[in-house]
Protein backbone atom coordinates (compact mmCIF):
# COMPACT_ATOMS: atom_id res chain seq x y z
CA UNK A 1 0.00 0.00 0.00
CA UNK A 2 0.98 3.62 -0.38
CA UNK A 3 2.31 5.32 2.71
CA UNK A 4 3.71 8.72 3.63
CA UNK A 5 7.53 8.74 3.74
CA UNK A 6 9.84 11.47 4.87
CA UNK A 7 13.32 12.37 3.72
CA UNK A 8 14.83 14.67 6.33
CA UNK A 9 17.68 15.76 4.05
CA UNK A 10 15.15 17.59 1.90
CA UNK A 11 13.00 19.01 4.68
CA UNK A 12 13.19 22.80 4.92
CA UNK A 13 11.40 22.95 8.26
CA UNK A 14 8.82 25.32 6.78
CA UNK A 15 5.94 23.59 8.55
CA UNK A 16 3.66 23.98 5.54
CA UNK A 17 2.71 20.32 6.03
CA UNK A 18 1.26 21.16 9.43
CA UNK A 19 -0.84 23.97 7.99
CA UNK A 20 -2.00 21.96 5.01
CA UNK A 21 -2.95 19.10 7.30
CA UNK A 22 -4.93 21.31 9.65
CA UNK A 23 -6.69 22.93 6.70
CA UNK A 24 -7.46 19.62 4.98
CA UNK A 25 -9.05 18.28 8.14
CA UNK A 26 -10.90 21.47 9.06
CA UNK A 27 -13.79 20.68 6.75
CA UNK A 28 -13.66 24.31 5.56
CA UNK A 29 -13.10 25.52 2.00
CA UNK A 30 -11.20 28.68 2.88
CA UNK A 31 -7.71 28.36 4.31
CA UNK A 32 -7.78 31.82 5.90
CA UNK A 33 -11.05 31.06 7.64
CA UNK A 34 -9.73 27.70 8.79
CA UNK A 35 -6.34 28.77 10.13
CA UNK A 36 -6.03 32.52 10.66
CA UNK A 37 -5.47 33.51 14.29
CA UNK A 38 -6.11 29.97 15.45
CA UNK A 39 -3.87 27.52 17.25
CA UNK A 40 -3.65 24.60 14.86
CA UNK A 41 -3.85 20.92 15.75
CA UNK A 42 -2.31 19.12 12.78
CA UNK A 43 -1.90 15.35 12.51
CA UNK A 44 1.64 15.74 11.26
CA UNK A 45 4.30 17.71 13.11
CA UNK A 46 7.82 18.90 12.40
CA UNK A 47 10.59 18.11 14.85
CA UNK A 48 14.15 19.30 14.68
CA UNK A 49 16.86 21.69 15.71
CA UNK A 50 18.99 24.30 13.92
CA UNK A 51 20.47 21.83 11.46
CA UNK A 52 17.95 18.98 11.03
CA UNK A 53 14.20 19.03 10.56
CA UNK A 54 11.73 16.32 9.63
CA UNK A 55 8.00 15.70 9.65
CA UNK A 56 6.43 12.92 11.70
CA UNK A 57 3.01 11.40 11.13
CA UNK A 58 1.39 8.00 11.64
CA UNK A 59 3.45 5.19 10.11
CA UNK A 60 0.39 2.98 9.63
CA UNK A 61 2.40 0.17 11.22
CA UNK A 62 2.16 -3.41 10.07
CA UNK A 63 1.36 -4.36 13.67
CA UNK A 64 -0.02 -1.19 15.28
CA UNK A 65 0.51 -1.15 19.03
CA UNK A 66 -1.89 1.79 19.38
CA UNK A 67 -4.72 -0.39 18.12
CA UNK A 68 -3.88 -3.19 20.54
CA UNK A 69 -3.57 -0.75 23.43
CA UNK A 70 -6.64 1.44 22.88
CA UNK A 71 -8.81 1.12 25.99
CA UNK A 72 -11.94 2.13 24.09
CA UNK A 73 -11.52 -0.11 21.06
CA UNK A 74 -11.61 3.11 19.03
CA UNK A 75 -8.60 2.37 16.81
CA UNK A 76 -8.91 -0.09 13.95
CA UNK A 77 -6.98 -1.07 10.89
CA UNK A 78 -8.50 -1.86 7.51
CA UNK A 79 -6.89 -1.94 4.06
CA UNK A 80 -3.59 -1.01 5.69
CA UNK A 81 -4.91 2.25 7.12
CA UNK A 82 -4.99 2.77 10.88
CA UNK A 83 -8.07 4.81 11.76
CA UNK A 84 -9.64 6.21 14.90
CA UNK A 85 -13.33 6.45 15.68
CA UNK A 86 -13.38 9.81 17.46
CA UNK A 87 -16.89 9.19 18.79
CA UNK A 88 -15.57 6.27 20.84
CA UNK A 89 -12.33 7.89 22.02
CA UNK A 90 -12.40 9.28 25.58
CA UNK A 91 -9.02 11.02 25.38
CA UNK A 92 -7.11 8.75 27.78
CA UNK A 93 -4.00 9.15 25.56
CA UNK A 94 -2.87 5.53 25.95
CA UNK A 95 -2.05 5.60 22.21
CA UNK A 96 0.30 8.54 22.84
CA UNK A 97 1.92 6.49 25.62
CA UNK A 98 2.62 3.55 23.31
CA UNK A 99 3.33 5.01 19.86
CA UNK A 100 7.09 4.47 19.46
CA UNK A 101 7.29 7.21 16.83
CA UNK A 102 5.65 9.92 18.92
CA UNK A 103 3.34 10.40 15.97
CA UNK A 104 0.07 10.94 17.80
CA UNK A 105 -1.37 13.97 19.55
CA UNK A 106 -4.90 14.95 20.52
CA UNK A 107 -7.12 17.45 18.76
CA UNK A 108 -8.37 20.75 20.14
CA UNK A 109 -11.12 18.98 22.10
CA UNK A 110 -8.67 16.60 23.84
CA UNK A 111 -9.99 13.70 21.81
CA UNK A 112 -7.44 11.85 19.69
CA UNK A 113 -7.15 12.38 15.98
CA UNK A 114 -4.65 10.87 13.62
CA UNK A 115 -3.40 10.82 10.06
CA UNK A 116 -5.77 8.77 7.94
CA UNK A 117 -3.90 9.66 4.74
CA UNK A 118 -6.57 12.23 3.83
CA UNK A 119 -8.73 9.36 2.63
CA UNK A 120 -11.61 10.48 4.86
CA UNK A 121 -11.56 14.17 3.97
CA UNK A 122 -12.10 16.05 0.72
CA UNK A 123 -8.45 15.84 -0.39
CA UNK A 124 -8.33 12.18 -1.33
CA UNK A 125 -4.52 12.19 -1.10
CA UNK A 126 -2.30 13.40 1.75
CA UNK A 127 -2.36 17.20 1.82
CA UNK A 128 1.03 17.29 3.57
CA UNK A 129 2.56 15.62 0.52
CA UNK A 130 0.76 17.70 -2.11
CA UNK A 131 1.82 20.92 -0.41
CA UNK A 132 5.43 20.06 0.42
CA UNK A 133 7.52 22.56 -1.58
CA UNK A 134 10.68 20.46 -1.60
CA UNK A 135 9.20 16.97 -1.98
CA UNK A 136 10.59 15.96 1.41
CA UNK A 137 7.32 14.16 2.06
CA UNK A 138 6.16 11.64 -0.50
CA UNK A 139 3.19 9.30 -0.81
CA UNK A 140 4.20 6.13 -2.56
CA UNK A 141 4.49 2.38 -2.59
CA UNK A 142 7.69 1.00 -1.08
CA UNK A 143 8.55 -2.62 -0.55
CA UNK A 144 10.64 -3.81 2.35
CA UNK A 145 12.13 -1.79 5.18
CA UNK A 146 15.28 -0.28 3.77
CA UNK B 1 -11.21 -29.38 13.51
CA UNK B 2 -10.06 -27.80 16.76
CA UNK B 3 -12.58 -26.41 19.18
CA UNK B 4 -11.45 -23.41 21.18
CA UNK B 5 -12.91 -22.34 24.50
CA UNK B 6 -12.30 -19.02 26.20
CA UNK B 7 -13.31 -18.47 29.82
CA UNK B 8 -14.07 -14.77 30.07
CA UNK B 9 -15.42 -12.18 27.67
CA UNK B 10 -13.25 -9.14 28.23
CA UNK B 11 -10.31 -7.58 26.44
CA UNK B 12 -8.06 -10.64 26.74
CA UNK B 13 -10.82 -12.78 25.23
CA UNK B 14 -11.07 -10.43 22.23
CA UNK B 15 -7.30 -10.57 21.82
CA UNK B 16 -7.51 -14.36 21.90
CA UNK B 17 -10.32 -14.49 19.33
CA UNK B 18 -8.46 -12.14 16.98
CA UNK B 19 -5.24 -14.06 17.54
CA UNK B 20 -6.87 -17.36 16.65
CA UNK B 21 -8.47 -15.89 13.53
CA UNK B 22 -5.21 -14.31 12.41
CA UNK B 23 -3.95 -17.85 11.96
CA UNK B 24 -7.00 -19.92 11.14
CA UNK B 25 -10.59 -19.43 10.05
CA UNK B 26 -11.36 -23.03 11.00
CA UNK B 27 -12.73 -24.36 14.26
CA UNK B 28 -15.44 -23.00 16.49
CA UNK B 29 -14.82 -20.74 19.47
CA UNK B 30 -16.97 -20.87 22.58
CA UNK B 31 -16.81 -17.86 24.87
CA UNK B 32 -18.05 -18.23 28.44
CA UNK B 33 -19.25 -14.84 29.67
CA UNK B 34 -20.25 -14.35 33.30
CA UNK B 35 -21.54 -10.88 32.45
CA UNK B 36 -24.70 -10.48 30.39
CA UNK B 37 -23.10 -8.01 28.00
CA UNK B 38 -21.18 -8.28 24.76
CA UNK B 39 -17.59 -7.20 25.31
CA UNK B 40 -17.28 -3.58 26.42
CA UNK B 41 -14.42 -1.35 27.53
CA UNK B 42 -14.22 -1.74 31.29
CA UNK B 43 -12.05 1.32 31.91
CA UNK B 44 -14.77 3.45 30.34
CA UNK B 45 -17.29 3.00 33.15
CA UNK B 46 -16.13 6.20 34.83
CA UNK B 47 -16.41 8.09 31.53
CA UNK B 48 -19.93 6.72 31.21
CA UNK B 49 -20.93 8.21 34.58
CA UNK B 50 -19.24 11.45 33.56
CA UNK B 51 -21.33 11.57 30.38
CA UNK B 52 -18.34 11.29 28.05
CA UNK B 53 -19.49 8.06 26.44
CA UNK B 54 -22.60 5.91 26.36
CA UNK B 55 -23.39 2.22 26.62
CA UNK B 56 -23.41 1.79 22.84
CA UNK B 57 -20.05 3.54 22.29
CA UNK B 58 -18.53 1.55 25.15
CA UNK B 59 -18.75 -1.60 23.06
CA UNK B 60 -15.14 -2.69 22.53
CA UNK B 61 -15.90 -4.32 19.19
CA UNK B 62 -18.54 -3.62 16.59
CA UNK B 63 -21.88 -5.25 15.96
CA UNK B 64 -21.47 -8.74 14.54
CA UNK B 65 -18.02 -9.27 16.07
CA UNK B 66 -18.81 -12.73 17.43
CA UNK B 67 -20.65 -13.93 14.33
CA UNK B 68 -17.91 -12.75 11.97
CA UNK B 69 -15.33 -14.60 14.05
CA UNK B 70 -17.33 -17.80 14.41
CA UNK B 71 -17.89 -17.48 18.14
CA UNK B 72 -20.69 -18.81 20.28
CA UNK B 73 -21.10 -16.82 23.48
CA UNK B 74 -22.67 -18.39 26.55
CA UNK B 75 -23.93 -15.41 28.55
CA UNK B 76 -24.62 -15.32 32.27
CA UNK B 77 -22.76 -18.51 33.09
CA UNK B 78 -19.62 -18.96 35.14
CA UNK B 79 -17.01 -21.65 34.67
CA UNK B 80 -16.68 -23.50 37.99
CA UNK B 81 -13.98 -26.03 37.12
CA UNK B 82 -11.74 -27.40 34.42
CA UNK B 83 -11.53 -31.16 33.92
CA UNK B 84 -8.12 -31.58 32.32
CA UNK B 85 -8.35 -35.35 31.74
CA UNK B 86 -11.76 -35.11 30.07
CA UNK B 87 -10.87 -31.76 28.47
CA UNK B 88 -14.07 -30.05 29.50
CA UNK B 89 -15.02 -26.85 31.29
CA UNK B 90 -17.83 -27.30 33.82
CA UNK B 91 -20.29 -24.42 34.14
CA UNK B 92 -22.36 -23.30 37.11
CA UNK B 93 -25.51 -24.89 35.70
CA UNK B 94 -23.78 -28.29 35.65
CA UNK B 95 -23.32 -28.36 31.89
CA UNK B 96 -19.93 -29.00 30.36
CA UNK B 97 -18.16 -27.50 27.37
CA UNK B 98 -15.52 -29.63 25.63
CA UNK B 99 -12.28 -28.01 24.48
CA UNK B 100 -9.24 -28.92 22.45
CA UNK B 101 -7.50 -25.71 23.41
CA UNK B 102 -8.53 -23.50 26.33
CA UNK B 103 -7.74 -19.93 27.26
CA UNK B 104 -8.48 -18.77 30.79
CA UNK B 105 -9.16 -15.04 30.60
CA UNK B 106 -11.13 -14.88 33.81
CA UNK B 107 -10.01 -11.43 34.93
CA UNK B 108 -9.96 -10.25 38.50
CA UNK B 109 -12.43 -9.41 41.23
CA UNK B 110 -12.54 -6.67 43.84
CA UNK B 111 -10.71 -7.35 47.05
CA UNK B 112 -12.92 -6.36 49.97
CA UNK B 113 -11.21 -6.42 53.38
CA UNK B 114 -13.38 -7.81 56.17
CA UNK B 115 -14.49 -4.41 57.55
CA UNK B 116 -16.57 -4.88 60.70
CA UNK B 117 -20.08 -3.52 60.16
CA UNK B 118 -19.87 -3.45 56.36
CA UNK B 119 -23.08 -5.45 56.24
CA UNK B 120 -24.93 -2.57 57.94
CA UNK B 121 -24.11 -0.17 55.08
CA UNK B 122 -27.08 0.32 52.78
CA UNK B 123 -25.71 1.83 49.60
CA UNK B 124 -22.36 0.19 48.88
CA UNK B 125 -20.83 -0.51 45.50
CA UNK B 126 -17.82 -1.93 43.77
CA UNK B 127 -16.47 -0.18 40.66
CA UNK B 128 -15.21 -2.67 38.12
CA UNK B 129 -18.02 -3.65 35.78
CA UNK B 130 -20.71 -2.00 33.71
CA UNK B 131 -23.31 -3.37 36.12
CA UNK B 132 -21.40 -1.83 39.04
CA UNK B 133 -21.55 1.55 37.29
CA UNK B 134 -25.24 1.23 36.47
CA UNK B 135 -26.04 0.32 40.09
CA UNK B 136 -23.94 3.18 41.44
CA UNK B 137 -25.61 5.59 39.03
CA UNK B 138 -29.00 4.86 40.60
CA UNK B 139 -27.68 5.97 43.98
CA UNK B 140 -26.24 9.28 42.77
CA UNK B 141 -27.99 12.47 43.75
CA UNK B 142 -26.84 16.06 43.90
CA UNK B 143 -26.65 16.13 47.67
CA UNK B 144 -25.19 12.65 48.19
CA UNK B 145 -22.07 12.42 50.33
CA UNK B 146 -19.82 9.77 48.82
CA UNK B 147 -17.02 7.93 50.58
CA UNK B 148 -14.59 6.10 48.33
CA UNK B 149 -12.26 3.62 50.00
CA UNK B 150 -9.14 3.44 47.86
CA UNK B 151 -7.16 6.26 46.20
CA UNK B 152 -5.88 4.11 43.37
CA UNK B 153 -6.70 4.26 39.67
CA UNK B 154 -10.18 2.80 40.12
CA UNK B 155 -11.18 4.89 43.13
CA UNK B 156 -9.97 8.17 41.66
CA UNK B 157 -11.47 7.57 38.21
CA UNK B 158 -14.73 6.85 39.99
CA UNK B 159 -14.38 10.12 41.91
CA UNK B 160 -13.84 12.09 38.71
CA UNK B 161 -16.71 10.32 36.97
CA UNK B 162 -19.33 11.11 39.60
CA UNK B 163 -17.95 14.43 40.84
CA UNK B 164 -20.47 16.55 38.95
CA UNK B 165 -23.40 14.42 40.06
CA UNK B 166 -23.00 14.29 43.85
CA UNK B 167 -22.72 16.65 46.81
CA UNK B 168 -19.30 15.73 48.12
CA UNK B 169 -16.60 13.10 47.74
CA UNK B 170 -14.11 11.92 50.32
CA UNK B 171 -11.44 9.42 49.37
CA UNK B 172 -9.52 7.50 52.00
CA UNK B 173 -6.55 5.20 51.62
CA UNK B 174 -4.20 3.32 53.86
CA UNK B 175 -1.33 4.61 51.72
CA UNK B 176 0.01 8.07 52.53
CA UNK B 177 -0.43 9.28 48.95
CA UNK B 178 -2.74 9.02 45.97
CA UNK B 179 -2.05 6.53 43.16
CA UNK B 180 0.62 4.87 45.26
CA UNK B 181 1.05 2.03 42.77
CA UNK B 182 2.19 4.35 39.97
CA UNK B 183 3.37 7.66 41.47
CA UNK B 184 6.17 8.57 43.84
CA UNK B 185 5.52 10.96 46.74
CA UNK B 186 6.38 14.22 44.95
CA UNK B 187 4.32 13.48 41.85
CA UNK B 188 1.44 12.18 43.94
CA UNK B 189 1.41 15.47 45.86
CA UNK B 190 0.97 17.43 42.61
CA UNK B 191 -1.90 15.21 41.55
CA UNK B 192 -3.55 15.28 44.97
CA UNK B 193 -3.40 19.07 45.01
CA UNK B 194 -5.08 19.17 41.61
CA UNK B 195 -7.81 16.77 42.73
CA UNK B 196 -8.43 18.81 45.88
CA UNK B 197 -8.78 21.97 43.78
CA UNK B 198 -11.49 20.12 41.92
CA UNK B 199 -13.42 19.39 45.06
CA UNK B 200 -12.22 15.95 46.15
CA UNK B 201 -11.31 15.58 49.85
CA UNK B 202 -8.75 13.09 51.10
CA UNK B 203 -8.02 11.12 54.21
CA UNK B 204 -4.68 9.46 53.52
CA UNK B 205 -2.59 7.22 55.71
CA UNK B 206 -5.83 6.28 57.35
CA UNK B 207 -8.18 3.35 57.05
CA UNK B 208 -11.66 2.34 58.08
CA UNK B 209 -11.82 0.65 61.45
CA UNK B 210 -15.51 -0.15 61.23
CA UNK B 211 -18.74 0.90 59.57
CA UNK B 212 -22.04 1.52 61.26
CA UNK B 213 -24.81 2.15 58.73
CA UNK B 214 -23.91 5.52 57.19
CA UNK B 215 -20.90 6.31 59.34
CA UNK B 216 -17.29 5.22 58.94
CA UNK B 217 -15.08 5.14 62.01
CA UNK B 218 -11.47 5.63 60.95
CA UNK B 219 -8.38 4.20 62.66
CA UNK B 220 -7.26 7.81 63.31
CA UNK B 221 -10.39 8.42 65.35
CA UNK B 222 -12.07 10.53 62.68
CA UNK B 223 -15.66 9.84 61.76
CA UNK B 224 -17.13 10.27 58.29
CA UNK B 225 -20.83 10.45 57.52
CA UNK B 226 -21.76 9.28 54.06
CA UNK B 227 -24.75 8.31 51.94
CA UNK B 228 -22.96 6.24 49.32
CA UNK B 229 -19.95 3.97 49.80
CA UNK B 230 -17.67 2.86 46.96
CA UNK B 231 -15.15 0.11 47.69
CA UNK B 232 -12.09 0.35 45.47
CA UNK B 233 -9.42 -1.11 47.72
CA UNK B 234 -7.83 -3.39 45.19
CA UNK B 235 -8.33 -6.44 43.03
CA UNK B 236 -7.39 -10.10 43.16
CA UNK B 237 -6.67 -12.25 40.13
CA UNK B 238 -9.14 -15.05 39.47
CA UNK B 239 -6.69 -17.95 39.67
CA UNK B 240 -8.89 -20.66 41.19
CA UNK B 241 -9.86 -22.52 37.99
CA UNK B 242 -6.25 -23.20 37.06
CA UNK B 243 -5.08 -23.75 40.63
CA UNK B 244 -7.74 -26.38 41.30
CA UNK B 245 -6.92 -28.07 38.01
CA UNK B 246 -3.35 -28.46 39.27
CA UNK B 247 -1.76 -25.54 37.44
CA UNK B 248 0.87 -23.27 38.89
CA UNK B 249 -0.37 -20.01 40.35
CA UNK B 250 1.10 -17.30 42.50
CA UNK B 251 -0.62 -13.90 42.73
CA UNK B 252 -1.84 -14.67 39.24
CA UNK B 253 -1.90 -17.71 36.99
CA UNK B 254 1.72 -18.25 35.98
CA UNK B 255 2.23 -18.04 32.23
CA UNK B 256 5.27 -17.99 29.99
CA UNK B 257 5.85 -15.57 27.11
CA UNK B 258 3.71 -17.78 24.85
CA UNK B 259 0.82 -17.29 27.33
CA UNK B 260 0.93 -20.98 28.22
CA UNK B 261 0.13 -22.22 31.72
CA UNK B 262 1.91 -25.37 32.83
CA UNK B 263 -1.21 -27.41 31.99
CA UNK B 264 -1.40 -29.03 28.57
CA UNK B 265 -3.37 -27.02 26.00
CA UNK B 266 -4.39 -24.45 28.60
CA UNK B 267 -3.41 -20.85 28.06
CA UNK B 268 -4.18 -17.80 30.17
CA UNK B 269 -4.26 -14.08 29.50
CA UNK B 270 -5.16 -10.76 31.06
CA UNK B 271 -5.71 -9.64 34.64
CA UNK B 272 -5.86 -13.20 36.00
CA UNK B 273 -2.25 -13.88 35.01
CA UNK B 274 1.27 -13.29 36.20
CA UNK B 275 3.63 -12.88 33.26
CA UNK B 276 7.03 -11.51 32.34
CA UNK B 277 7.73 -7.84 33.02
CA UNK B 278 10.47 -6.76 30.62
CA UNK B 279 11.30 -3.69 32.72
CA UNK B 280 12.32 -5.72 35.78
CA UNK B 281 13.01 -9.11 34.23
CA UNK B 282 10.69 -10.75 36.73
CA UNK B 283 7.18 -12.19 36.67
CA UNK B 284 4.36 -10.04 37.97
CA UNK B 285 0.67 -9.32 37.57
CA UNK B 286 0.37 -6.63 34.90
CA UNK B 287 -3.33 -5.87 35.14
CA UNK B 288 -3.57 -3.28 32.39
CA UNK B 289 -5.71 -3.33 29.30
CA UNK B 290 -3.02 -3.26 26.57
CA UNK B 291 -1.31 -6.21 28.21
CA UNK B 292 -4.59 -8.14 28.39
CA UNK B 293 -5.13 -7.69 24.67
CA UNK B 294 -1.58 -8.57 23.72
CA UNK B 295 -1.40 -11.64 25.97
CA UNK B 296 -4.77 -12.77 24.65
CA UNK B 297 -3.60 -12.28 21.08
CA UNK B 298 -0.42 -14.25 21.73
CA UNK B 299 -2.45 -17.05 23.36
CA UNK B 300 -4.81 -17.14 20.39
CA UNK B 301 -2.06 -17.32 17.79
CA UNK B 302 -0.35 -20.16 19.65
CA UNK B 303 -3.63 -22.01 20.29
CA UNK B 304 -4.27 -22.03 16.55
CA UNK B 305 -0.85 -23.47 15.78
CA UNK B 306 0.97 -20.23 15.01
CA UNK B 307 3.95 -18.85 16.85
CA UNK B 308 3.75 -15.72 18.96
CA UNK B 309 5.87 -14.48 21.83
CA UNK B 310 4.84 -11.61 24.11
CA UNK B 311 8.05 -10.77 25.91
CA UNK B 312 8.07 -6.98 25.97
CA UNK B 313 5.25 -6.29 28.40
CA UNK B 314 5.86 -3.54 30.93
CA UNK B 315 3.63 -1.81 33.44
CA UNK B 316 2.34 1.43 31.94
CA UNK B 317 -0.54 3.79 32.51
CA UNK B 318 -1.94 6.87 30.86
CA UNK B 319 -4.56 8.59 32.92
CA UNK B 320 -5.97 12.04 33.46
CA UNK B 321 -8.05 13.75 36.11
CA UNK B 322 -9.90 17.03 35.56
CA UNK B 323 -7.62 17.94 32.66
CA UNK B 324 -4.31 17.00 34.30
CA UNK B 325 -2.74 14.13 32.43
CA UNK B 326 -0.06 11.75 33.63
CA UNK B 327 1.80 8.83 32.13
CA UNK B 328 3.93 6.27 33.88
CA UNK B 329 5.82 3.19 32.73
CA UNK B 330 8.35 0.60 33.80
CA UNK B 331 10.00 0.45 37.19
CA UNK B 332 11.43 3.29 39.24
CA UNK B 333 14.89 1.92 39.90
CA UNK B 334 18.31 3.38 39.32
CA UNK B 335 19.31 7.00 38.94
CA UNK B 336 16.52 9.54 38.67
CA UNK B 337 16.71 12.56 36.38
CA UNK B 338 14.20 15.33 36.76
CA UNK B 339 13.01 18.05 34.44
CA UNK B 340 10.58 20.62 35.77
CA UNK B 341 8.59 22.48 33.17
CA UNK B 342 5.73 24.95 33.50
CA UNK B 343 3.21 22.31 32.50
CA UNK B 344 4.43 19.72 34.99
CA UNK B 345 7.21 17.36 35.92
CA UNK B 346 9.18 14.68 34.13
CA UNK B 347 11.16 11.98 35.91
CA UNK B 348 13.20 9.33 34.15
CA UNK B 349 14.80 6.34 35.86
CA UNK B 350 18.03 5.01 34.38
CA UNK B 351 19.95 1.91 35.38
CA UNK B 352 22.77 -0.03 33.69
CA UNK B 353 22.67 2.34 30.74
CA UNK B 354 19.02 1.61 30.00
CA UNK B 355 15.83 3.58 30.60
CA UNK B 356 13.89 1.61 33.21
CA UNK B 357 10.90 3.77 33.87
CA UNK B 358 9.35 7.24 33.86
CA UNK B 359 6.75 9.41 35.52
CA UNK B 360 5.32 12.28 33.50
CA UNK B 361 2.79 14.63 35.03
CA UNK B 362 1.34 17.29 32.74
CA UNK B 363 4.07 16.76 30.15
CA UNK B 364 3.08 13.77 28.09
CA UNK B 365 3.94 14.82 24.53
CA UNK B 366 5.38 11.95 22.45
CA UNK B 367 5.78 9.85 25.61
CA UNK B 368 5.68 6.72 23.46
CA UNK B 369 9.28 7.41 22.46
CA UNK B 370 10.26 6.89 26.12
CA UNK B 371 8.05 3.81 26.37
CA UNK B 372 9.79 2.31 23.35
CA UNK B 373 13.20 2.94 24.91
CA UNK B 374 12.11 0.83 27.90
CA UNK B 375 10.45 -1.89 25.84
CA UNK B 376 13.36 -2.11 23.38
CA UNK B 377 15.97 -1.86 26.17
CA UNK B 378 17.74 0.67 23.95
CA UNK B 379 21.34 1.24 25.13
CA UNK B 380 21.34 4.92 26.06
CA UNK B 381 24.87 5.41 24.72
CA UNK B 382 23.47 4.94 21.22
CA UNK B 383 21.15 7.95 21.54
CA UNK B 384 21.41 11.57 22.68
CA UNK B 385 20.86 11.01 26.39
CA UNK B 386 21.02 14.64 27.49
CA UNK B 387 18.32 15.61 25.02
CA UNK B 388 16.27 12.58 26.03
CA UNK B 389 16.17 13.80 29.62
CA UNK B 390 14.68 17.08 28.47
CA UNK B 391 12.24 16.15 25.75
CA UNK B 392 10.80 13.13 23.99
CA UNK B 393 11.78 13.66 20.37
CA UNK B 394 12.95 11.59 17.44
CA UNK B 395 16.02 13.85 17.35
CA UNK B 396 17.57 11.64 20.03
CA UNK B 397 18.03 8.85 17.50
CA UNK B 398 20.70 8.60 14.82
CA UNK B 399 19.94 9.77 11.32
CA UNK B 400 20.16 6.17 10.11
CA UNK B 401 17.63 5.06 12.70
CA UNK B 402 15.25 7.84 11.64
CA UNK B 403 15.71 6.90 7.99
CA UNK B 404 14.47 3.39 8.77
CA UNK B 405 11.55 4.66 10.83
CA UNK B 406 10.26 7.36 8.54
CA UNK B 407 11.50 6.12 5.19
CA UNK B 408 10.60 2.47 5.56
CA UNK B 409 7.74 0.16 6.40
CA UNK B 410 7.48 -0.44 10.14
Amino acid sequence: MKRVYVNEEWCLGCRLCEYNCAFANSGLGDMVLALKDRKIFPRIHVEGNDSITFAVSCRHCTDPICQKSCIAGAISKADGVVRIDRSKCVGCLTCVLVCPYGALSPGEDGIMQKCELCLENACGAPACVTGCPNKAIVYEERSDPE
Amino acid sequence: MKHYVIIGNGTAAVGCIEGIRSVSADGGITVISAENHPVYSRPLISYYLEGKTDLEKMRYRGEGFYEINGCRVIYGRKAVSVNTSGRTVILDDGSSVPYDSLCVAAGSRPFVPPFPGLETVGKKFGFMTMDDALELEKALSEDARVLIVGAGLIGLKCAEGICGRVGSITVCDLADRVLSSILDADCAAIVQDHLEKNGISFLLGDSVDKFCESKAYMKSGKQIDFDVLVLAVGVRANTELVKEAGGKVNRGIIINCRAETDLEDIYAAGDCTEGYDASTGTNRVLAILPNAYMQGYTAGVNMAGGCSVHDRAIPMNSIGFFGLHMMTAGSYEGEMTEEKIPAGIKRLFIKDGILKGFILVGACERAGIYTSLIRDRTPLDTIDLELTKKVATNLIFSQESRRKKFGGIV
